[in-house]
């Protein structure tokens, strides 16, 4: 990659925006640049990645052998309930959405998200519900107050009801998730405009990367899947504080309610943590195969498809309940055909590999590592898409197996392809393959090790979400296994950050296109300029960088790089005036006021007033902000 | 904390019972008789070789036969409803690993033979296959649907109630963290170890009395949760004697994990000495250290809590001690009912299960040492 040095800027793009991207502290606080709230995104998702990753070292440790005694049931119950929560809210929707941030506007072509200012008011309510989240949980740890919640990620009713959790835990958990809610509803709003109106001349809809298409879904996922949710918390909340009684049976309500509206939301949630994954791997084998993904059309309705059928599908995590059995074979039947879709899209990826050239660069490994756990993961799903069957595996190991192949064989699988992927694009500089090989094997050796004994765990007698079991279980030998694996995880991550830190120092410059890749992120200066693209691109078919010489509107020079090896595509210096949005801090001020009124629903009228008022103060600073104050 | 083997239910797999038991086949599994025991055995080795597959695969060929039995398996059904369970279980399963091998296969021979050689030109393109596509959405279409008939007819089989009730009810209450049985019939209230006789059919109805519990054992049959408000309801018909783990599956709170029990099945002379022990009220303690220990009962907070018919104990919040001492284990399903550990539930309880709702009184050592007398007379 020597020859791509010459054409990384010093210090990329920031000399053409005004003078309003120095670096500091306040520049961090004030970004509304998609790239920077990327970079925010993924570090915070990582980090609560880590913590969570760490509770569940936690978990595996009281469960390596039979009757321990080392950590106390509460605190377990605490543990398990942070570790779920923390990964869905905390580690996957931000490090998903780190992704849509930085990888969307580039493959459409454009210099910004729609409603960047509203962009940063969703990292920063996603930051400060997961903080005040921990906040709970350390006050808790540290004996002050009984402020953890405890009721599982599900929060089942009555259990996490004001008569049977009457300390303020459970109020950190509903108030945490409105918060965080609120945030991810403004995120769907933003990347579904994004996507719909501001594509590159040319880029139609079945032009789209992959990658885009998954966030467009997801993007409509969330914005039908978080309304019930945040109904039915509100709901808790006000049985909570103002004894209403929305799901209390000694007042004639029903506590299945919750279980409605929790799935409703928890299933379509699970295809929101899943489908971006299927996106990066859609990107990643193309260009790693030197072939354009096989059946793109049948690619992209197969998503659709998953998360159109991902709202029918709730009652199968409520087989046991009890519902009848036309529910049961209705949803059941439901279930099953999601498979068909799934199924589709993992034929479609090996058909793009066949015939292909196979690259097994570290994303490659990760995407095609994601295909092999992921059908593990699948497959064990059809065995409880079938209600009888799910009988003897709901709210067993068996299913704790089947979630985390899916999550962690799918969604983490898919997130590191996309890390591996978008990294010399993001920071200018290459990992090392080498380390990244290391970082793969190990993450599969674990991830295998880990979850696969939990599948006989779990057929053979283990329920989820016990602090401990008996000898007489016969389910030792397993659930050993099972933590020396969740140890292995730890190890696997030491040639990640090893390589991090070995990019940082002494990575080599990565160029705009280190990987041959198609798509238009692919065009610009890594890392790009603030303002992307110097000259809008204008796209005449799918994979447009496969087809320099048919793509005259694409090519701003249309020369060759001096290695020959691609056109470059952007000049380095843009011919007209750029048009950039201001930095704001309105966005900030308005999440803290909300955060306020958060810390003071726990039980102050003034504080959430005080809160209300800032948030309002916030808002109107917000609209009424002058534009172009840096002037362009 | 081992288990005297005496507790398990004998070895894995199909028991002697079950011979010559005429099978109740589900709607449309076959005819019955011969073809249904033929098919019986055809699921037994698929369970065998599942087995088989999963010590391979985790490599513990030697640990699996020090590892004793499962007694709280769904891989070995020991009534009608679990049998049923699992045998739509393997079929799906066979199906599944039928699909693992032609995909890994296809995977792995992609990945082999399209690497990435020196010196080769760029691929040629290929956008799509109409008819490849067509293939690869209709096969899997065509497994679900032979994956959904037999799932439908059994969810109309083990979710629908069956039209005659049994002759024998259990009625279960799930509480934080215990099980209350009674059984309306036969006038009987006991806790955390039900006995049922072998090839009757029960009617269990489930009733909660705070918040979600699941009522499962899984060698005789699915789980089905217990829903505050609602009433919910399983019915089996076990074909094999012996005592079988169950355990609450729906996460309840902080002792969730130590909420067990047992199912005791007998032979129905068996079932019938039992019924007839638990109808008679509790039998007056004879020696003196057990009447010391009824004592010490009534005069301290046991009394509020426990009943003990025949006695001035009405308590309704803990477990029915009348026939306490015939139990098998204590704290539900936590300990094997011995005097030691007897002395260790009463002296510690809050240390042996956290959490649950019985005081540790204060009392002498020999005020335990007469209780535990008192109570394990109660047979």
């Amino acid at each position: 990659m020597a020859t791509a040095e010459a054409r990384v800027p010093g210090t990329p793009g920031l000399e053409h925006t005004g003078g309003t991207y120095s670096g500091g502290v306040w520049s961090w606080l004030t970004t509304v640049d998609h790239k920077r709230i990327a970079i925010m995104y993924f570090v915070t998702g990582f980090v609560f990645l880590l913590v969570a990753g760490l509770e569940a070292q936690a978990i595996r440790v009281q469960l390596a052998h039979s009757d321990l005694r080392i950590l106390n049931p509460d605190l377990y119950n605490q543990l398990f309930t942070m570790h779920g929560t923390t990964m869905v809210f905390f580690a996957g929707m931000p490090l998903i959405v780190a992704f849509f941030n930085f990888v969307v506007p580039l493959q459409i072509g454009a210099r910004d998200v729609a409603f960047p200012r509203l962009n940063a008011f969703s990292y920063w309510t996603l930051l400060f519900a997961g903080l005040f989240l921990y906040v709970g949980f350390g006050l808790s740890l540290a004996g002050v107050c009984n402020c953890a919640p405890d009721g599982g990620w599900f929060a089942y009713q009555p259990l996490t009801g004001p008569e049977y959790s009457p300390g303020p835990g459970l109020d950190f958990y509903i108030l945490s998730l409105l918060l965080a809610g609120v945030g991810s509803i403004a995120g769907g709003v933003n990347f579904f405009v994004t996507i719909v109106n501001m594509r590159a001349p040319g880029l139609k809809f079945m032009r789209l990367p992959l990658f885009t298409w998954m966030t467009l879904i997801v993007s409509i996922l969330i914005l039908l899947a978080f309304p019930p949710f945040t109904v039915g918390l509100v709901f808790m909340l006000f049985d909570r504080t103002f004894g209403t009684h929305f799901y209390g049976a000694a007042a004639g309500a029903d506590p299945v309610l919750w279980q409605h509206l929790f799935w409703v939301f928890g299933h379509p949630e699970v295809y929101i943590l899943i489908l971006p994954a299927f996106g990066v791997v859609s990107d990643v084998i193309p260009t790693f195969s030197k072939k354009s993904l096989f059946g793109y059309p049948v690619v992209v309705f197969s998503g659709g498809l998953i998360g159109f059928l991902g709202f029918g599908v709730w009652v199968h995590h409520m087989f046991a309940v009890g519902l009848g059995p036309i529910v049961n074979a209705v949803f059941g039947g439901a279930t099953m055909l999601i498979a068909i879709p799934t199924g589709i899209k993992i034929f479609n990826w090996i058909a793009t590999m066949w015939g292909g050239q196979i690259r097994f660069r570290t994303p490659m490994l990760f995407a095609v590592g994601l295909l092999a756990t992921f059908t593990i993961g699948g497959l064990s799903g059809v065995m409880h898409s079938s209600p009888p069957s799910d009988l003897q595996q709901t709210d067993t190991y068996f299913v704790v197996a089947h979630f985390h192949y899916v999550l962690v064989g799918g969604t983490v699988m898919g997130l590191f392809a996309g890390m591996y992927y978008w990294f010399p694009k993001a920071t200018g500089r290459l990992l090392s393959e080498r380390l990244g090989r290391w970082h793969f094997w190990l993450t599969m050796v674990a991830l295998n090790t880990t979850f696969f004994p939990m599948h006989f765990s779990g057929l053979l007698g283990m329920p989820r979400r016990t602090f401990t079991y008996s000898a007489g279980l016969g389910l030792d030998v397993f659930n050993l296994i099972s933590t020396l694996g969740a140890l292995l995880f730890t190890v696997s991550l030491l040639p990640l950050f090893a390589n991090l830190w070995r990019a940082w120092r002494r990575g080599e410059p990565a160029g705009p296109n280190p990987w041959d890749a198609p798509t238009l992120e692919w065009t610009t200066s890594s890392p790009p300029p603030h303002y992307n693209f110097a000259v809008t691109p204008r796209v005449a078919r799918r994979d447009p960088l496969w087809h320099p010489h048919v793509e005259p509107g694409l090519a701003w020079a249309g020369e060759l790089e001096p290695g020959g090896v691609s056109p470059r595509l952007q000049p380095e210096v843009p011919p007209d005036p750029v048009h950039m949005p201001d930095p704001s801090y309105w966005p900030l001020v308005m999440a803290i006021g909300m955060l306020v009124a958060t810390v003071g629903a726990l039980g102050s009228l003034p504080v959430v007033l005080g809160g209300a008022a800032l948030t309002l103060f916030g808002l109107f600073g917000w609209a009424f902000e002058p534009p172009e104050r840096g002037g362009h | 904390m081992g288990r005297p083997n005496a507790l398990l239910a004998g070895p894995v797999g199909r028991v002697d019972a079950r011979e010559g038991r005429t099978y109740r086949g589900a709607p449309g599994r076959g005819p019955g008789g011969a073809n249904a025991r033929i098919r019986n055995v055809s699921i037994e080795l698929l369970n065998r070789r599942f087995l088989v597959a999963a010590t391979l695969v985790t490599g513990l060929a030697v640990l699996q036969g020090c590892g004793g039995a499962y007694p709280q398996s769904a891989l070995h059904p020991a009534s009608d409803f679990a049998d049923r369970l699992d045998g739509l279980f393997m079929q799906i399963f066979w199906w599944a690993m039928g699909v693992f091998v032609v995909v890994m296969g296809a995977l792995a021979y992609t990945i082999i033979r399209w690497r990435e050689r020196p010196g080769a030109t760029r691929p040629r393109e290929m956008h799509g296959h109409a008819l490849l596509e067509v293939g690869w959405t209709l096969a899997p279409a065509l497994i679900l649907v032979a994956i959904a008939i037999p799932t439908i007819r059994t969810i109309f089989v083990v979710d629908r109630p069956p039209d005659e009730p049994a002759s024998l009810t259990l009625e279960v209450v799930g509480r934080q963290w215990w099980w209350e049985f009674r059984y309306p019939e036969l006038g009987i209230t006991t806790a955390n170890e039900a006995h049922l006789p072998v090839g009757r059919r029960v009617d269990v109805r489930l009733h909660s009395a705070d918040v979600v519990h699941s009522f499962w054992v899984p060698r005789l049959g699915g789980k089905r949760d217990v829903v505050p408000g609602r009433e919910n309801q399983i019915w089996f018909t076990p074909d094999s004697v012996g005592v079988f783990w169950g355990q609450c599956a729906e996460y309840c709170g902080t002792a969730h994990a130590l909420m067990g029990f047992r199912v005791v099945v007998d032979d129905s002379t068996t079932f019938d000495e039992w019924v007839a022990a638990q109808q008679a009220p509790a039998t007056p303690p004879r020696e003196a250290q057990a009447r010391a220990g009824q004592g010490v009962f009534m005069s301290n907070a046991c009394v509020s809590c426990h009943a003990i018919e025949g006695t001035v104990a009405r308590g309704v919040f803990g477990p029915n001690l009348t026939h306490f001492g015939s139990r098998l284990t204590l704290g539900a399903g936590l300990l094997d009912n011995t005097p030691e550990n007897l002395v260790r539930w009463i002296d510690s309880t809050q240390t042996v299960k956290p959490g649950n709702h019985m005081p540790e009184v204060a009392l002498t050592e020999q005020q335990v040492q007469q209780l535990v007398t008192y109570l394990l007379s109660l047979r």
